[in-house]
């Protein structure tokens, strides 16, 4: 029996405009991809859900978006919390949900098990919201792609074994496909399927080095 | 407001939501609302694509902009500075309306000013200042299928889409030219996005079309009476449509504006008097003021300033 008042605390404490604000970090985010935001204001969603997966939770799940909790976050008091302040349903259907949540080192199943969408209709697809353990002091990536410049640099520490394999055969799928966010506490980057990630290799971060300095 | 207040379409199931839901920021009920934001996160993640949402009724009728006002009222908060144009002046009728509504259902401080602005909602203009990272631009668009004179089933419009089957269009453009000697569209003019997407950019003169292209600002576009909600994310290629041998090309003004003197810029015509006189002024009216106020001097205030002098 999931913990009462971690089930009807830690929500928003103006829904009206904590979701508004957390929406347009979101929206920034997604139209740039490798820009972080931060979500600033007061939430305690239960452990292991973080506060920005929380607060996107909150922000964009209700009853007609079916959301799938990973194993983990199925046992813990967070389906109690979804159904108290979004009354989102679950599913166990991953090409059903609408959403998708991780805990931090959750295994990552195949993307290709989520709802990718329709040729006709690519905007059927899943969006999953993936914690890792920080944003900027694990491995570099590049990304490029619509809302980059030139380029981006991330650099996530504990994101899921094959992700950037799964990712480079989502990318392939385009206009369908899944959009990832990545969480870390309080932040978020977002990957929308048209963002192309390459790891930065040893010879690069060498080349760029004299460049910088010139 | 001109237009009448009414009820929200959402049928309240107690006289106490009607009364919270009158009260509702931004105007749109908090489920619409994040409805409306779900679709828009996945217009931004499919570049041109259009996501279909569930448009609600909003309190003006359909050809004032009720799906540039429902994106407005879904991403708009209290730090927002809002500016509205329409024919890229800010005092007609339906900006003053719409900016009026804003004001009064989510208290956000408006501006005429480009630069200023955080959402700047349009109907058939881009500002001649250029837009920054940061910046919305929210389009009203009536018609967002680019296909569909070409073909009115919305069926196959999708199909076409999918398979990425644009030849028909190319054959409308074609067509332009073989009659015309160019194209002759001057509006809505059809561009390609990410190199995918064939896109409506809403009925802009096609002198717009270029600054769509790599735009620092997000480009969101709402069309009410037909559901659909697409975008254009910062620097994303927005390619319009044309032939190697016959390039597109934006209209070209003979004159500089009458009253500020700039040049490269969308001029409209005014008629001055019957008796055929007319000058061309340009079409964004903050930039003219501007430019104005900064003491840049058209032919027609030189004029004037001459003759009161005189
Ligand atoms: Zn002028």
């Amino acid at each position: 029996m999931p913990d009462r008042t971690e089930t009807f605390a830690g929500g928003f404490a103006n829904a009206v405009f904590d979701s508004q604000a957390v929406f347009r970090t979101l929206m920034d985010c997604m139209a740039r991809p490798g820009q972080t935001g931060e979500v600033t204001l007061s939430l305690a969603p239960p452990a292991p859900l973080g506060i920005a997966a929380g607060a996107v939770m909150l922000t964009l799940c209700d009853h007609d978006t079916p959301v799938w909790l990973s194993p983990k976050l199925s046992q813990s008091p967070v389906p109690g919390w979804l159904a108290f302040h979004g009354g989102a349903p679950l599913t166990t259907e991953r090409h059903e949900a609408r959403f998708a949540f991780f805990e931090g080192r959750a295994p990552l199943p195949s993307l290709g098990a989520f709802a990718l969408g329709s040729q006709e209709y690519p905007d059927r697809s899943t969006t999953l919201i993936i914690e890792v353990a920080s944003l900027d002091n694990g491995q570099p990536l590049t990304l490029s792609g619509p809302g980059i410049r030139d380029t981006a640099g991330i650099a996530p520490n504990g994101l899921p074994a094959d992700f950037l394999r799964q990712w480079s055969g989502n990318g392939a799928l385009f206009p369908r496909g899944v959009d990832v966010v990545l969480t870390a506490g309080r932040r978020l980057v977002a990957l929308p399927r048209t963002c192309k990630i390459t790891a930065k290799t040893l010879t690069e971060s060498v080349a760029e080095t004299p460049a910088s300095e010139g | 407001m001109s237009a009448p207040h009414t009820e929200p379409v959402t049928a309240p199931e107690s006289a106490g939501e009607a009364e919270l839901a009158a009260y509702n920021f931004a105007y749109l009920d908090e489920q619409t609302k994040r409805m409306i934001r779900r679709a828009i996160l996945k217009a931004i993640a499919i570049p041109g694509y259009q996501v279909p949402f569930a448009s609600r009724e909003m309190p003006m009728p359909y050809g004032w902009g009720t799906g540039g006002v429902q994106v407005t009222a879904a991403i708009i908060g209290p730090e927002d500075v809002l500016k509205v144009i329409d024919q890229g002046a800010d005092d007609t009728t339906n900006a003053v309306s719409i900016r009026a509504f804003f004001q009064k259902v989510a208290a956000v401080r408006a501006t005429t000013h480009t630069a200023d602005a955080t959402i700047i909602q349009t109907r058939h203009r881009i500002p001649e200042h250029t837009l920054k990272e940061g910046q919305v631009l929210v389009y009203q668009v009536p018609i967002p299928e680019p296909l569909r004179f070409l073909e009115p089933r919305e069926t196959e419009t999708r199909k076409m889409h999918a398979l990425e089957e644009y030849g028909l269009m190319h054959v409308k453009l074609y067509e332009d030219i073989a009659r015309h000697g160019r194209i002759a569209t001057t509006y809505a003019y059809p561009v390609k996005v990410h190199g995918r997407y064939v896109m409506d950019p809403s009925p802009t003169p096609k002198f717009d079309n270029p600054k769509m292209h790599r735009s620092e600002a997000l480009q969101l576009f709402g069309a009410g009476r037909e559901k659909r909600i697409y975008a254009v994310p910062p620097h994303t290629d927005v390619v319009s449509l044309d032939f190697e041998d016959h390039p597109f090309e934006v209209q070209q003004f003979d004159r500089p504006c009458a009253l500020c003197g700039a040049t490269h810029v969308y001029l409209d015509e005014v008629v001055l008097d019957d008796r055929g006189g007319r000058m061309f002024v340009c079409s964004d009216t903050d930039y003219c003021e501007t430019r104005q106020a900064e003491g840049h001097v058209g032919e027609m205030l030189a004029t004037s300033e001459r003759e009161a002098a005189e």
